[in-house]
């Protein structure tokens, strides 16, 4: 048992066929594993041009990728996005602060949590605006919860796309249990609505630790059950340990961030570096390896699901007591017994849903770290209820530029493996 | 807590000398017409349309910023309220670029004013490939050209589209949605 790799890589290696690669990147050394020998010199006078979708069921979405081939190996890759473009970063000019949280929630689908929770915080340091204890640990465990599903989303999805489509049932199946506790305290499995500029829209429901504790189980049992199927897999391996390597100096100038920059071996995430919420009170590890390939970044996944499973343990255990929201007016309506009771309390619900509040004149912005990376919010406020400018620095956008360092010089086959791991959601690239 | 008067006027003299951010006090130094603004506690610079990529590359070469997050773009046609520090002179369009030191564990906002009849401004791709796609959408969103750039073509909107939708004077409704049974374009 001293080396499962090492017996492993002799087992395979049977009918001189099946080589296996080696773990690190460095020396990672293409073979053909099928007739031995080098990879050959491209022939770049003779090339293909071919698109890889927009309606490829491998690149999540309607993501359009124009490869440049000779035969099987890729020369180039261009990534050719907009066809999920909905202005949305216009909708958010025409809407006010109060309808913000509902349309930024729409961008990235996968962790719309995150989205909620980067424009809700941009408007309170507009408004220069506290947010009460509880509503910061809420957010916080919602965001995890959130990291959770997206996690597990990118679990399956990535399976799949590499051919262990079993993974996609495994990988579901936690996700489904994730996304029924977020429906059973935010009130929808997606596009929740649910952390708004100061606080968030209701309290924790009865019985909400027993039911979030049973989660974690389930998930941690789910995460082991990966593990056991994929990691020491040797298909597995043999598809994505030292596909689509990036070092860290392409990473930083390409504006990778989360986990592509992570796999290179640079522990940089926000949520250490720069604390929000209550991250600098609860105890977490960073998760980053040193290979930069894909491999990698399926690992970092898989353990950051078990570190957000830590936080949203601790969110349990300490979930403050007090308000779930602000008990600023100018934010936040009356309560509803109020407004049964209250001529003034009526109108002033009626004004803050029909008007919005006002937001003090000037420019900010504000960056968390989504299960992608730094997704940001550039808010630009003239003092009326709707922001002249709301731009939301999609981390999957700036990911997927990252392909340009990858793709080349592999094959045609590991560009799907390539695209799958750097997981982008195209309601966030195209906005 | 000091009382309400004390951080206002230590925030009108912020204005006149950034001292609480070592970076934006350099940048100042160096570069002439940079004024340092703090927004909510956020260090700004607003910097020259001419000095723009001098700034970019004298920040990650001289002070370790080590990546360009994001490059976007306002357009102030019809802001209520607009807030020039004093000493920049407005113009239609500001040019903003987010950048993050890893090592220092600091950020720094550097803003550039663009007049509506140049609408131009230097590339930030040479120092920084990641601002490739951030560019391409200040361009086809706002018509903002990058001096520079590769590819500076449109990557949101498709490519005979006619117009710039971000800009405020870009009429949203133009295209008519033709639902059936819908009375009439708004």
């Amino acid at each position: 048992m001293s080396d499962p790799e090492g017996r492993r890589l002799e087992a395979q290696t049977d009918e001189g066929a099946q080589q296996l690669r080696p773990l690190s990147a460095e020396g990672v050394h293409r073979e053909l594993v099928m007739t031995g020998g080098e990879w050959p010199e491209p022939d770049l006078d003779d090339t293909m041009i071919i698109n890889m979708g927009p309606q490829h069921p491998s690149t999540h979405g309607v993501l359009r990728i124009m490869m440049e081939l000779d035969s099987e190996m890729v020369v180039r890759a261009k990534p050719v996005i907009g066809y999920l473009h909905t202005g949305m970063e216009k909708t958010g000019e025409e809407l006010t602060y109060v309808q913000g949280a509902t349309n930024v929630t729409r961008m990235d689908y996968a962790s719309p949590l995150s989205n909620e929770l980067v424009f809700s915080m941009a408007v309170e340091r507009l408004l220069d605006i506290d947010v009460p204890r509880r509503a910061t640990w809420i957010r916080m465990l919602l965001v995890e919860l959130n990291r959770i599903s997206s996690h597990l989303l990118f679990q399956a999805t990535n399976g799949m796309d590499l051919g262990a489509v079993s993974m996609m049932i495994y990988g579901w199946r936690e996700r489904e249990l994730t996304l029924r506790l977020l429906e059973s305290i935010t009130g929808l499995r997606m596009n929740h609505n649910f952390i708004r500029p100061g606080g968030v829209a209701a309290d924790l429901p009865d019985g909400w630790q027993r039911d979030t504790l049973d989660l974690c189980d389930a998930v941690e049992r789910g995460v082991g059950e990966y593990d056991t199927l994929l990691t020491q897999n040797p298909i597995w391996r043999e598809r994505t340990v030292g596909v689509g390597v990036i070092t860290t100096d392409e990473a930083l100038a390409l504006g990778a961030t989360g986990p592509i920059l992570r796999s290179t071996g640079f522990a940089w995430d926000l949520r250490r570096a720069q604390p929000y919420l209550a991250y600098d009170d609860v105890e977490f590890d960073v998760i980053y390896t040193a290979n930069g390939d894909v491999f990698d970044r399926y690992q970092i996944r898989l353990y950051e699901i078990l570190e957000s499973v830590r936080i949203v343990r601790q969110c349990v255990d300490r979930m403050p007591a007090g308000d779930y929201r602000t008990q600023d007016r100018k934010v936040t309506p009356p309560p509803r017994a109020r407004i049964d009771e209250s001529m003034e309390a009526l109108i002033h619900h009626f004004k803050l849903f029909t008007e919005g509040f006002r937001v003090p004149p000037g420019e900010t912005y504000v960056a968390v770290e989504s299960p992608r990376g730094e997704i940001g919010c550039y808010l630009v406020s003239d003092g009326t209820a709707k922001p002249v400018r709301l731009h939301i620095r999609g981390p999957s956008f700036y990911n997927l530029q990252s392909m340009d360092a990858m793709v080349p010089g592999g094959m045609f086959a590991d560009a799907v493996a390539i695209v799958s791991s750097i997981d982008p959601i195209m309601g966030e690239v195209d906005r | 807590m000091p009382d309400d008067d004390t951080t206002d006027a230590a925030r009108e003299e912020d204005h006149e000398v950034p001292v609480d951010d070592e970076v934006g006090a350099a940048l100042v130094e160096r570069f002439d017409g940079a004024v340092f603004v703090s927004s909510h506690g956020q260090p700004v610079v607003y910097v020259p349309r001419d000095a723009w990529h001098d700034v970019a590359a004298w920040l990650q070469g001289e002070q370790q910023f080590t990546q360009c997050l994001d490059v976007t773009a306002v357009d102030h046609l019809v802001d209520e309220a607009r807030i020039v520090p004093a000493g920049v002179e407005a113009e239609r369009y500001e040019v903003v670029a987010n950048f993050l030191s890893h090592p220092r564990n600091r950020r720094i906002r550097v803003i550039t004013e663009v007049p509506t009849d140049d609408p131009a401004v230097a590339s930030l791709t040479d120092l920084s490939p990641g601002a490739s796609f951030a560019e391409r959408e200040v361009y086809d969103l706002f018509g903002i050209t990058f001096a520079g750039h590769p590819d500076l073509t449109r990557i949101l909107m498709p490519d005979d589209w006619v117009g710039f939708p971000l800009r405020k004077d870009d009429a949203p409704a133009r295209v008519p949605v033709t639902f059936k049974g819908d009375p009439s374009p708004r």
